[in-house]
C-alpha cells in the first residue's frame, strides 16, 4: 500500500494505491496520523483512486482518520472510491458516516 | 442429501498476513470456471479476505498457525468456501458477529462478519475455545444463460 501526501493551505490530500487489507494497512494507520499531525489540515481528503481492493481494514483506517480530524475540528472527504470499495462501505453503513465525493 | 462437488480444492498455509491476498486471489482464480460476474468475484474475494484475516489475526494472535481453505463448486452454480483454523476459538460467536464488535484493537473495525454476511448468501460459524473456528460461506452465482440474456 502506497500513500502519497499532497499538502496545501490547511488542506491535506492522501492518495492511496494498492491493496487495502489488514496486511496493507499495517503501517498506513500510523502514517496517516503522522501526516495529519504534521499538516494540521482543516480538510483532509482521502483519495482512493488507486485502491485495487479494500476490505474492512479500510473501514478501520477511514474511521480512524475521521476521528483524528474531528479532534482537530476539521472535516474529511473521501474521493475516487472504486466500485468494490464503495460496496464494502455500503455493506457496513459507513457511507452514512463519511462524506464521499464521486 | 450430501451433494457431490463438481470440483474442489483444498490448501493450507501459515497464518501470515501476506497470505491474505494469496487466499482471496486463489479463490477468485478457482471460481473463475463458474463464469462469475465481476461484482460476484469481488464479493467472494472480499468475504474470503475477511474470514482469512480473522483466522490470521484472532485465531493465532501471538503465533503462526495453520489456516485451511477449502473451495467447492457444487451443483447449480453454488460456491462453498470453508476457512478453518485450529487456534484460540471464539468464546461467544453471537457477540463476535455483531457489527462493530472487535477484540482486534485500533486497526480493526469489527465489520468483518457483517461484510461476509452481506456479500455471501449464507455464513455459518462453528467455534470451540482453544480448539479453533470453522467458517462456511456459500454463494449461488447467477446462471450463465441469465447473464447472456
Amino acid at each position: 500500500m502506497e500513500i502519497q501526501e499532497r499538502a496545501g493551505e490547511r488542506t491535506l490530500s492522501l492518495v492511496f494505491s494498492g491493496e487495502m487489507d489488514h496486511h496493507g494497512i499495517r503501517d498506513a494507520l500510523r502514517r496517516v496520523e503522522l501526516a495529519v499531525d504534521a499538516a494540521l489540515p482543516r480538510t483532509l481528503t482521502l483519495d482512493f483512486g488507486g485502491v485495487t481492493f479494500m476490505d474492512s481494514s479500510g473501514i478501520a483506517l477511514i474511521l480512524r482518520a475521521q476521528q483524528r480530524m474531528q479532534s482537530l475540528e476539521g472535516g474529511m472527504i473521501l474521493c475516487n472510491v472504486p466500485q468494490q470499495a464503495k460496496r464494502v462501505l455500503e455493506a457496513a453503513g459507513i457511507n452514512r458516516l463519511v462524506t464521499i465525493k464521486s | 442429501m450430501k451433494k457431490t462437488p463438481v470440483n474442489e480444492v483444498k490448501l493450507k498455509f501459515p497464518s501470515r498476513s501476506s497470505n491474505e491476498g494469496f487466499a482471496r486471489g486463489t479463490v477468485a482464480c478457482f471460481a473463475a470456471q463458474m463464469d462469475p460476474t465481476l461484482s460476484e468475484l469481488e464479493d467472494i474475494k472480499t468475504a474470503v479476505s475477511e474470514a482469512v484475516t480473522n483466522a490470521i489475526l484472532h485465531a493465532y494472535p501471538d503465533t503462526i498457525g495453520t489456516v485451511s481453505l477449502k473451495i467447492r463448486i457444487l451443483q447449480e452454480n453454488l460456491l462453498e468456501i470453508t476457512v478453518r483454523d485450529r487456534g484460540r476459538g471464539i468464546a461467544d460467536v453471537e457477540q463476535a458477529r455483531q457489527p462493530m464488535f472487535t477484540t482486534g484493537g485500533e486497526g480493526r473495525s469489527g465489520m468483518g462478519f457483517t461484510i461476509m454476511e452481506s456479500f455471501m448468501d449464507s455464513v455459518s460459524v462453528r467455534s470451540t475455545p482453544e480448539r479453533g473456528t470453522t467458517v462456511v460461506m456459500k454463494k449461488r452465482l447467477s446462471e450463465k444463460s441469465r447473464k447472456r440474456a
